[in-house]
């Protein structure tokens, strides 16, 4: 053992518990002691990213290459046929949903304040977006193509 | 070579006004004055009621940033031909915004300072330092840090932050600025405590990388850049 250093019985701090530590004479409201605000931002970084890539090939898919009036239910039945193109129209609702929605939490916890108001925002936000996730995911997911009983125009 | 400048400044008495309001002052100044004495001589010259704070003159203490011409600034460290005064523009002088108007431009940093000490600006090292020697350092190690040492919580980045603005409860640029010059210091300890509590909602992600803060710290901070760099640090060292 060195004599020159002694080292004293110190524990660090609990961080869990540090987290719970006020700053401002406000009013307390308890903040999860989670990764949450972390992994939100970076789940914003990567869904914005990735959002790029698939709602540019979306639009050029859908309004460049396809103009709108050869849209129709035949040409999405066509498309639908293939799990490919479910998986890619269901990621792009997914994607885009929770990034949006995401950006809609933090403009609440921005500028609204007051408990009640935030609690009431939030609670709307996902009551919304999850009844929205659940409709466009059933859409996706249980179409049934039926071609030949499309009527020609 | 004195020149009229006009000075248009936000006053505030909590005893006689309900309301801030500006009044206008005409001065000579010299093109390379700085606001400050500026303002000096509206106080000695022309209303001796006027309020600000300022101590040293020189830019070290932080006692007088304000908003100039909508831009956060140390009066001390503006001339008078830096926002055009001497060519007849007026300058407009307000407290900062994001804090409370005391009086005139005296704003309520306690807040502020809350929030600074919150982080924990101190070094935390849970063994005694050798008994023959200081916590040594290598010119490297030090580098990592050295800009946000240079903070003198003057407190023009936090007053010039729109999510500090909106929101009370946001820590601010300058606490973070502080919390990344113990955060980065190789002989600190205290890291993981500082990395949960700018971790929470109203820590770093509150940022929403506006950059106001870095064109207002008149000690020329690069204070966006040490926020995203406390956020990746959280990211990568879980
Ligand atoms: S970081 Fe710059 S602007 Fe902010 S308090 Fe420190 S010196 Fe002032
Ligand atoms: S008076 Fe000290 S910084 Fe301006």
């Amino acid at each position: 053992m060195s004599t020159e250093t002694k080292t004293t019985q110190h524990q660090p701090a609990d961080p869990v518990k540090k987290i719970n530590r006020r700053w401002t004479r406000s009013g307390g409201r308890p903040r999860p002691s989670s990764n949450f605000e972390l992994f939100s931002w970076y789940f914003f970084r990567i869904s914005g990213v990735l959002l790029l890539f698939f709602a540019l090939l979306h639009l050029l898919i859908m309004h460049l290459i396809n103009n709108v009036d050869v849209i129709t239910y035949q040409f999405i039945a066509e498309r639908w046929a293939s799990p490919l193109w479910r998986t890619y129209d269901l990621l792009l609702l997914v994607l885009a949903l929770t990034h949006g929605l995401n950006g809609v939490r933090v403009l609440i916890y921005d500028y609204i304040h007051a408990r009640g108001w935030r609690t009431f925002a939030i609670s709307v936000l996902y009551t919304v977006g999850i009844l929205f996730l659940l409709l466009g995911a059933q859409v996706i997911l249980t179409f049934q193509p039926q071609l030949q009983n499309v009527a020609p125009k | 070579m004195a020149t009229q400048v006009t000075l248009k400044i936000l006053r505030y008495d909590p005893e006689k006004d309900k309301k801030a309001h500006f009044e206008t002052y005409e001065v000579e100044a010299d093109p390379l004055d700085r606001i400050l004495d500026v303002l000096n001589t509206v106080k000695w010259y022309k209303d001796g009621s006027l309020t600000y704070r300022r101590s040293c003159a020189h830019g070290v203490c932080g006692s007088d940033a304000m908003r100039i011409n909508g831009r956060n600034r140390l009066a001390c460290k503006v001339l008078v031909r830096d926002v055009g005064g001497d060519t007849g523009k007026k300058i407009q002088i307000e407290p900062m915004l994001g804090f409370k108007i005391l009086r005139d431009l005296v704003v309520d940093m306690d807040p502020f300072f809350e929030k600074y000490k919150s982080i924990k600006p101190y070094l935390i090292n849970y063994e005694d330092a050798p008994a023959s020697s200081e916590r040594l350092q290598s010119a490297e190690d030090r580098e990592i840090f050295d800009e946000t040492t240079k903070c003198i919580l003057c407190g023009a980045c936090s007053g010039s932050c729109p999510p500090y603005w909106s929101n009370q409860d946001f820590i601010g640029p300058a606490a973070i600025v502080n919390a990344h010059r113990f955060i980065f210091d190789s002989r600190d300890q205290g890291s993981d405590e500082r990395l949960a509590i700018l971790g929470q909602g109203e820590g770093v992600f509150r940022c929403r990388t506006v950059y106001n803060c870095t064109d207002a710290c008149p000690r020329d901070i690069p204070v966006t850049k040490a926020i995203e760099q406390i956020r990746r640090a959280m990211l990568y060292n879980r």
